[in-house]
């Protein structure tokens, strides 16, 4: 008969065990918040497409100092997602070669959240300047 | 004169007598150049030589001596205990089942290397009056990083999928996947494709990252299994087109 009795040692509260892991949690938890603002922006849609009084309610809701506040805690979230998001992204492309030389890791990440303030920026300048209707 | 000593705990698990792991505190003589496995070997020899565990290189090159150090996958062999100055808890492995003591049962680990059919599988059959199969050095760059892999298994310690599907393939096999596909020389990402893409394939992968910040080798091994991901979509959305990638998950 076999003296073989190996352990498995369970896996409860694995995320605890390392901060590596609590960090993990932590930034996929902020999908949450990017879900919200998308669900959010939904019921404005829908209460546009419901006629002018309930966009007005829609519109009085969204600035009530609690919806601010609540906005701000979704927008310092969605900054800590899109940086997070951009730091793993050199661990899912390719690698990328520039005149022989591998791009690093660092390069990468920054480049990508460059471009992101880029896009923002610009889109937020077109809003602007449409709502002023120029 | 007293010499200055250092606290090293293990994690024990005696089959024949313990009903689950305890821990067992060992004082071992501190110089500053002494190693975990140096220290570990010394409670061998001298304090306890019932404590077992896994070690040969000293130089972490073989990778037999990973094991939980403060709960951080790391070679004994290149863990400097200068580092701990307050005393070292250590561990067998985490997310395989533990033998004795620091040992873990690693069968299913090598089930999974030989599951990716870790060889060249030739695109073109050769005689063997037509030579080597040739390889520039640009070639071998393109895959030279995931064979460096010592088959350490420190990542799949850090992978919690891992530890919470033990089915899944893991980090350190599709590593030495992407190695083959990777080769010039090689033909066989067709038939590796099915493994990549099955349940228990890449996409248990949740991209935690861990794997690839604990590799001693500084093998990428997140990097594999992302690529494989962005392949496998390929492939499954694009199997209907007639220009098919023949070349599969490179």
């Amino acid at each position: 008969m076999s003296a073989r009795k190996p352990y498995i040692r369970p896996m409860t509260g694995w995320w605890r065990r390392d901060p590596f892991f609590v960090e993990y949690m932590v930034h996929e938890g902020t999908a949450f918040f990017v879900l919200a603002y998308a669900l959010e922006l939904l019921a404005g849609v829908l209460c546009l497409a419901s006629g002018e009084s309930a966009w007005n309610a829609y519109r009085a809701v969204s600035g009530s100092a609690v919806m601010l506040l609540i906005n701000f805690a979704i927008l310092l979230m969605m900054f800590y997602h899109g940086y997070t998001w951009f730091k793993i992204m050199p661990r899912t492309l390719p690698p990328i070669i520039i005149s022989g030389q591998r791009l690093n890791a660092p390069i990468i990440t920054i480049a990508g959240i460059v471009v992101a303030v880029l896009a923002s920026s610009l889109l937020l300048a077109v809003i602007y300047f449409l709502a002023r209707g120029v | 004169m007293s010499e200055a000593s250092i606290k090293v705990s293990v994690l024990r698990y005696r089959p024949e007598q313990d009903q689950q792991p305890v821990w067992q505190d060992y004082s071992v003589p501190y110089t500053d150049d002494l190693s975990l496995l140096t220290a570990l070997n010394y409670i061998k020899d001298e304090l306890d030589g019932t404590l077992s565990f896994r070690w040969s290189c000293r130089q972490a090159i073989c990778g037999s001596c990973g094991m939980m150090v403060d709960g951080k996958p790391q070679l004994a062999c290149k863990t400097f205990l200068r580092d701990y100055p307050s005393g070292v808890k250590v561990e067998a492995l985490a997310h395989f089942p533990i033998e004795r003591d620091l040992v873990v049962v690693m069968d299913s680990f090598i089930e999974k290397l030989e599951s990716v059919k870790p060889y060249l599988i030739p695109k073109d059959a050769r005689a063997l009056e037509q030579g080597e199969y040739l390889q520039t050095p640009a070639e071998m760059d393109v895959y030279s990083q995931f064979a460096g892999c010592i088959n350490c298994m420190l990542c799949y310690a850090a992978c919690p999928q891992v530890g919470l599907n033990p089915d899944f393939i893991g980090p350190g096999a599709i590593a030495l996947l992407q190695r083959y596909n990777l080769d010039s020389r090689d033909g066989g990402a067709d038939v590796r494709k099915a493994l990549i893409n099955s349940e228990v394939g890449v996409f248990n992968c949740t991209a935690v990252g861990y794997c690839s910040e604990v590799c001693p080798k500084m093998v990428d091994p997140a990097n594999a299994v992302n690529i494989n991901k962005m392949a496998s979509a390929k492939d499954f959305f694009f199997r209907f087109l007639p220009i098919n990638d023949k070349e599969g998950c490179k």
